[in-house]
């Protein structure tokens, strides 16, 4: 990493700006702003940084529809947004997907739009930490927000996630580093454990690293189960691990004040899936029976985890909840976007901050390539590739402001630096007025309906 | 907006001495009047019962906890679907109803305002966000300071004015409305997996008890005169010999003077079921109801509400961290937790009060044995702890219960209850049956009071017209005799009217309105509070993870705001 001297050129400084970047939702963030752009980024990660300064790289300017020669071409608002909103009124089967890197205040539109089509509503959580809240629903969820740990932990373990590469701060103003009320020394005073098959960044800052076997997990976190609950473990071996040091981890884990494990998606992909999860937590409440543990998913987008929340108090339901029949449902593997895909059911799509063709699995894409697809969205990426109707969306956090909740479920409005170009538009007020669109053609349809 | 005449009506309104009058109630504008023009709609009510719309003191209906309990328990959620409507959206939930359905179901019960009885600070946002998204009602969030790190510095070295700097400083941060306290000095133990055991046991590291910090608080919130007093739940919730430390904590405030013209107590305690066991363990547990109600009876300074079981699946949850833990400990059910820096802890557990298991029962029975022993009415309110003790929407079914106590008797007799329902608590030998101005005044006219409301709860000209009306005669209907028909008329009023706005006819929604946020504003304080944040902010960034100026609660997380105006020590 070469040096790079601190940047001076710049008109004016927008401080505790948060960063649109991963759960950590960092919100100590200087934008150093120049001719409304901005030039610079003060204690963000690397990560977070690029995704705020690089921000007009390939970045969608103007609203565009495909032609009949499969070209997008670049239209005005009102021909895209009409063109979008007859898409969703004509639909049968519609699915409205994304909405981890926009705001609260964007998604209390989308759910109105949703209920009143009948639609699907899913977030990113239906790919990744999907098996964890299956696992929660399964066996519960003590969690804590990230400044107990910060003030209280003296064990830390990540498990199944390398913060060091996915949220480059975490350890540094969360979990490890930081000087807490009852941990003045912050490293100093901490246990940092990674428990992975992959020697990853974060193992080689750790004090123990524990590399069990791939797809190890569940016999692993059984066996320390047992080793808790004073059983004898018969085997010499768990997963790869010495029954010995099992039980010396075990017993360690029940002499701490305070621990905090953090898993990720090594933990939620890995064979077993979300019985992985069902026996860490079964393992958390099993340590409290002796002392004081707590665990946090490490999510990713940095409203991940607030669709989750905002669908959970509008509705009943964290994710994949369908509104077809006037009511909401929920059921994984009937009500997931890529079930719906695989199972062809889908007719529209509207796909709002995400890029469902870089990430869904090839028969998804196939399905999504044969359909129509609306995409809200930043930038340039596969999705666009195969949307029909490209509406570009504002940066939240940014260029506008926006409530998202931080993978602790602590909320945080993110506040606005610049100005957004002048050929976008807020997601707010597009999915609103894809709203009001909609809505008036359906009231249209009645109205004919009745004569 | 236009002027009504409710009709003939059969009229309960406590706070005016009217008990069961046929008269006309008129409103205009939104307010109560004394008189309307002649261009008036009239509402035929002709012998219905017309009270002041409800009032819960106590229930947990926004926040994070409840919606890691919504996360968590899709079972939940799917029970009480039902379909969008041309005026209502879809709704969903038993025990933690989605925010459109906790709006809807309370308008349907002729309810207008709930206090939402534990905010964390640190997550106001998201509370106010929740309150947003419940229509109908008005809430008064209460944040929680009983194990606030700043609290418990400041308690220990008896800085009363710092504290009340303090809390006149987060109520506008958080947008609040008065002081909650949850097992003060307990839920900070559970930071390290611990709890303390009664109001003298101190707390690890802060080594300040319980006692020395409710005293503290009560003396702040005098200090400032707030319109509720100190709101508590005390120590050792749920322990079977828990009485007495309910009645030291209450006791330990007494001789705190009241400086609130507004209210007439000095401490609330909530959920008083849940504290009122006899007895050392779950095998010899008895009812300590009688103890805790002669305190009341003797004491003018205590109110409460019951937390009354109402035998069903529910889910409990509560910032008493270690007892919820206790609790799936117990029954073994699933366990959420989510603590929140320097400030609280919280639990969630599901529990099932089934009458067929003893302690279920024993509960049931001390509840109710509680609103049989409390003579005075104005001391008491009807709440079940939504959802601790059942969901709110059993409270006319509670209703019920009171008003016959050949009801009660006939669950005791034919085992809807179990054994210890009446062998273990004295409800057996009680056979008060409430009427309806007492109905009027715990689900309403006492709850107004005790929060020191001056625009609801009453029918007086000038206050809000919230109004509900339920199509019963109480000339012709024995409620002693007809549990089912009270039930069914208080849980479908024929009229909600909130703001002078007809919400409900006839048990439906008809319309729907945003809810509006109450919270207290204090004045006068400025220099206290200005020199407090000057102690507080060094601490404030180094400890907590957020930012000072993304902590606060901005303008736009309450757009209905009732701000209510206090002049500290006034």
């Amino acid at each position: 990493m070469a040096y790079e001297p601190p940047i001076t050129d710049y008109d004016e400084i927008v401080e505790n700006g948060t960063c649109a970047f991963c759960g950590c939702n960092c919100d100590d963030l200087d934008f150093l702003v120049k001719d409304g752009h901005v030039v610079g980024v003060r204690h963000a990660c690397r990560l977070g940084a690029s995704k705020v300064m690089e921000d007009m790289d390939q970045r969608l300017m103007v609203p565009m529809i495909r032609d009949e020669n499969g070209e997008l071409q670049e239209v005005d608002w009102d021909t895209a947004l009409d063109k979008a909103a007859e898409l969703i009124a004509g639909s049968v089967r519609p699915i409205f997907y994304g909405w981890s890197e926009t705001s609260i205040e964007t998604m209390k539109h989308g759910i109105r739009l949703g209920e009143l089509v009948g639609a699907v509503l899913d977030n990113q959580a239906t790919i990744c930490h999907g098996p964890s809240l299956q696992a929660v629903q399964n066996v519960g969820y003590p969690i804590a927000t990230l400044g107990e740990i910060k003030n209280r932990a003296d064990m830390i373990v990540y498990t199944g996630s390398n913060p060091m590469n996915s949220h480059p701060r975490h350890l540094a103003r969360y979990s490890t580093f930081p000087r807490g009320w009852f941990r003045p020394r912050g490293r100093f005073d901490r246990t940092l454990v990674t428990m992975d098959p992959k020697y990853s960044d974060t193992a080689k800052m750790s004090d123990i690293w524990i590399g069990f076997e791939q797809n190890g997990d569940y016999g692993f976190y059984n066996a320390i189960r047992a080793a808790l609950k004073g059983k004898k473990i018969d085997q010499d071996y768990v997963s790869g691990i010495p029954k010995e040091d099992i039980m010396e981890l075990a017993e360690a884990m029940k002499n701490v004040q305070f621990g905090a494990l953090y898993f990720g998606l090594g933990l939620t992909h890995t064979l077993s899936k979300q019985r992985n999860i069902d026996m860490a937590i079964e393992m958390l409440a099993d340590l409290n029976e002796y002392t004081k543990w707590v665990l946090t998913p490490m999510r990713g987008h940095f409203n991940v985890n607030g669709f989750n929340i905002f669908m959970a108090f509008e509705m009943g339901f964290p994710y994949g909840v369908d509104f077809c029949r006037g009511y909401p449902r929920y059921m994984n593997g009937e009500t997931n976007t890529i079930d719906l895909l695989t199972r062809k059911e889908c007719d529209v799509f509207m796909v709002i901050a995400a890029d469902p063709g870089a990430h869904y699995p090839g028969g998804a894409v196939k399905h999504l390539a044969e359909i129509p697809v609306i995409q809200i969205d930043l930038h340039w990426g596969p999705s666009t590739e195969i949307a029909d109707v490209v509406l570009p969306g504002s940066f939240v956090g940014v260029e506008c402001a926006g409530t998202s909740y931080r993978m602790d479920g602590v909320p945080i409005y993110m506040k606005k630096a610049v100005d957004k170009p002048e050929t976008c538009r807020d997601d707010e007020w597009i999915i609103k007025e894809l709203h009001e669109r909609v809505k008036e053609i359906k009231a249209e349809e009645a109205a004919v309906a009745s004569k | 907006m236009m002027e009504y005449i409710l009709k003939n009506g059969i009229v309960y309104d406590p706070a005016n001495n009217i008990a069961g009058e046929k008269k006309d109630v008129m409103f205009k504008d939104g307010k109560i009047v004394d008189n309307v023009s002649s261009d008036a709609k009239v509402l035929d009510v002709t012998d219905k019962i017309v009270m002041p719309a409800g009032i819960d003191p106590h229930a947990h209906v926004a926040g994070p906890k409840l919606v890691v309990g919504r996360i968590y328990r899709p079972e939940d959620s799917r029970k009480g679907v039902t379909s969008k409507t041309d005026v209502c959206r879809s709704e969903s939930g038993f025990s933690i109803p989605s925010c459109p359905a906790t709006g809807y179901r309370y308008s349907r019960m002729g309810y207008g305002t709930v206090t939402e009885a534990a905010m964390p600070p640190l997550e106001a946002k998201h509370t106010h966000e929740e309150i947003t998204a419940i229509p109908n009602i008005d809430i008064a969030p209460l944040p929680l300071f009983g194990n606030n790190w700043f609290v418990l510095q400041w308690a220990k070295e008896g800085k009363i004015d710092e504290i009340a700097a303090f809390v006149a400083s987060w109520l506008r941060i958080t947008k609040g409305y008065g002081i909650k306290i949850v097992n003060p000095c307990g839920t900070e133990a559970w930071g390290w997996g611990g709890n303390v055991h009664g109001i003298d046991d101190p707390v690890p590291f802060f080594d300040v008890t319980a006692r020395e910090v409710v005293r503290a608080l009560a003396q702040a919130n005098e200090m400032l005169g707030l319109p509720h007093s100190i709101h508590i739940h005390p120590n050792d919730l749920g322990h079977p010999g828990n009485y007495p430390t309910t009645v030291n904590t209450l006791d330990c405030v007494k001789d705190i003077e009241k400086s609130s013209g507004l209210r007439n107590q000095t401490v609330h305690l909530t959920h008083a079921q849940f504290h009122s066991y006899a007895g050392t363990s779950w095998r010899d547990v008895e009812s300590g109801a009688k103890e805790v109600a002669d305190y009341i009876n003797k004491n003018k300074h205590v109110t409460c509400d019951i937390g009354q079981i109402t035998l069903d699946e529910t889910t409990t949850m509560t910032a008493d961290g270690p007892m919820e833990f206790d609790l799936h400990q117990l029954n073994g059910l699933k366990w959420a937790n989510k603590d929140i820096e320097l400030e609280t802890g919280s639990g969630i557990v599901p529990f099932i009060y089934s009458g067929r298991a003893p302690v279920p029962s024993f509960q049931w029975g001390v509840g109710l044995e509680l609103f049989m022993r409390i003579k005075d009415p104005w001391q008491v309110c009807l709440t079940t702890d939504h959802p601790n003790a059942g969901p709110f929407i059993r409270y006319p079914r509670i209703i019920s219960w009171l008003m016959s106590a050949e009801r009660r008797q006939e669950m005791m007799d034919n085992l809807e209850v179990r054994v210890w329902s009446y062998k273990r608590t004295g409800l057996g030998t009680l056979d008060r049956e409430y009427d309806f101005n007492e109905i009027a005044t715990i689900t309403r006219a006492s709850a107004a009071k005790i929060y020191g409301y001056q625009d609801r709860g009453e029918l007086t000209p000038g206050y809000n017209a919230d109004i509900a009306v339920y199509d019963l005669n109480p000339n012709t209907i024995d409620p002693s005799k007809e549990p089912a028909a009270i039930e069914k008329a208080f849980g479908n009023a024929m009229y909600t009217i909130k703001d002078g706005q007809i919400l409900v006819k006839d048990g439906e929604v008809v319309k729907v309105v945003p809810s509006h946020t109450l919270w207290t504003n204090v004045q006068g304080f400025e220099e206290q509070e200005k020199a407090v944040m000057e102690e507080v902010m060094p601490r404030f960034r180094r400890y907590y993870t957020v930012k000072f100026e993304n902590y606060q609660v901005q303008d736009h997380f309450t757009p209905n705001p009732i701000v209510t105006d206090v002049q500290a020590g006034k």
